[in-house]
């Protein structure tokens, strides 16, 4: 530890940046002038109408559904993006292929391509005469304009997330590990249960939490394959672009302002819990 | 005439001089309109700029932007210096004048019908040799069809749609408001996806194969029927249905800085001269010119056309109908 300690410090040493005071600063500016202003602008937007035209707002029953449409889908597909995510960052890391580094690219295509993009693609595969659709369609399982729809949009647009936060963690796993495990006569099972998962666990879950937050406002994925069915599969940033239409902007900042603190809170729960799980598996 | 004003005149005279080669560039015009009219308007924009050559020698650019009508004057009222709007809902030009005051209250009577040089109607569109027997309202509430139609809390499109419905309920069911609510309540249940605009309910209906009946402007009806002969699809306009104009109008306030008042009046007024109303007709517009009405008389059926006013009384009442908490709202909830 102590060691680990000093190598900290004497990294520290060596700057490239100019003086802490300075870098903290620059970096506290623009923090501040691409999220918090236009944040606490929506925050102002919002109070301007009271609290209780506020509440009148988000409590409305279609809102209501909206969001709990929103946080129904959102759960399911980190859930999904958990299990598939690791899988993926295994592959990556433990095995070496013909086209690995490929597939790693791969890996970050739902972050380049535009969303809107990604939902009319899903939406063509997903309907009743595209691809997958017709194959779904035959055991009776409809994707396209259902809740499984708008699943399959969010978890294709965030489960870079969950690959990209447990990559670097297991990476640094050292596989002897595992292999003592196994020499010991530990079956599969148990090596991934007791040796990798404690280790990854953290990395999973700060990638699930991610993966959760950009799902609540999630869009131009979502809005091609939900089929938009009142009280069923209206996504919340729907309900936020209703209010726009009807040229209520106060309406529409008041629900944007539940959303934002709600992933605002999540990423912060995740951060402090993250730091607590770090410092628990460090003995500390 | 003493020596200031003598000054005076000759530093006008420099003043327009220099002035003068600056105007005389390439002027600029911003056309800011409906989503699915890009194809219409960059066929009228060549028209014009032939005509106003020929008038006055000058070459000008028309710019276009096209987006959800309601997006656009959004854009407007955030400052987005447009010089004529071509929506495809009053309210939107409306609301230029209400909350952005760019536009006189009264901009509907500065240009003939209402400033609507064009109009549509609602019409349904249905598969190869109708195979569900559609041809009127009352089958679109059958329990073995399914309606394909934009979201009407997004889309002046399905707002039409839904008081085109509601106008043929009014008629039907009389006096009787718990049996025009069940018919539209019924109506909405039907429809399978609501997308959150025209084009995207086009593309549900016809590349994804999704509903039986697909709700839209009688135009759009006719131009899909158009652009996809090998599917065969049959264009259904019923007996009764909504008016829907096209309203034009200049921003005054931002022809006025942008020095364009001329162009944009004559770009608008253009649009009732035969040749455009001919262009229009031919994008399966119907317009008010007798000579081109009288040319297609058999592609527009002679239907029964319901004004706003009729069906609601006012837009603002229309619009109470889609606010939130409205009847909309009620009729969709569970």
């Amino acid at each position: 530890m102590q060691a680990e300690a000093d190598s900290i410090s004497s990294s520290v040493a060596k700057r490239v940046l100019p003086g802490f005071g300075l870098s903290l600063g620059v970096s506290l500016f623009f923090l501040g002038l691409v999220v918090l202003l236009p944040i606490t602008g929506l925050f102002i937007r919002a109070a301007g109408m009271g609290w209780e035209a506020f509440w009148f707002v988000i409590s409305d029953p279609r809102v209501v559904a909206a969001f709990r449409v929103t946080v129904l889908t959102a759960l399911a597909a980190s859930l999904f993006n958990c299990v598939f995510g690791v899988l993926m960052a295994w592959v990556l890391v433990r095995y070496s292929f013909p086209g690995r580094r490929l597939l790693d690219a791969l890996m970050d295509l739902p972050f380049a391509l535009p969303t809107a993009v990604a939902g009319i693609t899903l939406a063509a595969l997903f309907a009743e005469n595209g691809w997958y659709g017709q194959a779904l369609a035959r055991v009776g399982i409809e994707v396209a304009y259902t809740p499984l729809g708008i699943i399959v949009a969010m978890a294709f647009t965030s489960v870079p997330f969950v690959v990209r936060t447990v990559q670097p963690v297991l990476e640094d796993l050292p596989g002897e590990d595992e292999e003592a495990a196994m020499s010991l006569g530990a079956s599969d099972l148990t090596v991934f249960r007791r040796i990798l998962l404690p280790s990854l666990w953290p990395a999973i879950v700060t990638g699930g939490g991610l993966s959760f937050a950009r799902s609540l406002g999630e869009y131009g994925a979502v809005i091609f394959i939900a089929g938009n069915s009142p009280y069923i599969s209206e996504v919340i940033s729907l309900m936020i672009l209703v209010r726009l239409e009807e040229y209520d902007f106060p309406a529409a900042s008041a629900i944007a302002a539940v959303v934002l603190t709600a992933s605002l809170v999540l990423l912060l729960v995740i951060n402090i819990w993250q730091e607590r799980s770090v410092k628990r598996l460090r003995g500390g | 005439m003493t020596q200031t004003t003598r000054s005076l005149i000759t530093a006008l005279a420099l003043a327009i001089a220099v002035t003068a080669p600056a105007s005389a560039q390439t002027r600029e015009l911003l056309n800011s309109s409906y989503d699915i009219a890009r194809e219409l308007f960059a066929d009228y924009n060549t028209l014009f700029k032939a005509h106003w050559k020929e008038q006055t020698g000058e070459t000008v650019t028309i710019r276009q932007s096209h987006a959800g009508s309601s997006k656009q004057a959004r854009a407007i009222l955030q400052g987005l210096k447009a010089d004529v709007v071509t929506y495809n809902q009053v309210t939107d030009v409306n609301i230029l004048a209400e909350r952005g005051r760019l536009i006189p209250t009264d901009w509907a009577d500065r240009l003939p019908n209402n400033s609507s040089p064009y109009y549509s109607t609602m019409a349904f569109l249905v598969r190869e040799g109708n195979p569900k027997d559609i041809d009127n309202w009352d089958d679109l509430v059958r329990e073995d069809v399914d309606l394909i139609m934009p979201n009407p809390k997004t889309s002046g499109n399905a707002r039409y749609t839904f008081l085109a419905a509601m106008g043929y309920a009014q008629q039907r069911f009389g006096d009787d408001p718990e049996r025009i609510d069940a018919f539209l309540s019924d109506l909405l249940e039907r429809v399978q996806v609501f997308d959150s605009g025209g084009r995207g309910s086009t593309t549900t209906f016809v590349e994804r194969g999704l509903g039986d009946v697909l709700l839209t402007f009688e135009s759009e009806v006719n131009n899909i029927a158009t652009l996809h002969p090998d599917q065969r699809f049959e264009v259904v306009v019923p007996e009764v249905s909504f008016r829907a104009e096209f309203p034009v109008t200049m921003i005054d306030a931002n022809v006025e800085a942008n020095g364009t008042e001329d162009l944009a009046r004559a770009y608008l007024e253009h649009l009732y001269s035969t040749e455009a109303q001919r262009l229009l007709a031919g994008f399966n517009y119907r317009v008010h010119d007798d000579t081109v009405q009288a040319e297609n008389a058999d592609r527009f059926p002679n239907v029964e056309l319901l004004s706003v006013e009729e069906i609601a009384g006012s837009w603002d009442n229309a619009m109470e109908i889609f606010a939130s908490g409205g009847r909309l709202d009620q009729l969709q909830r569970r």
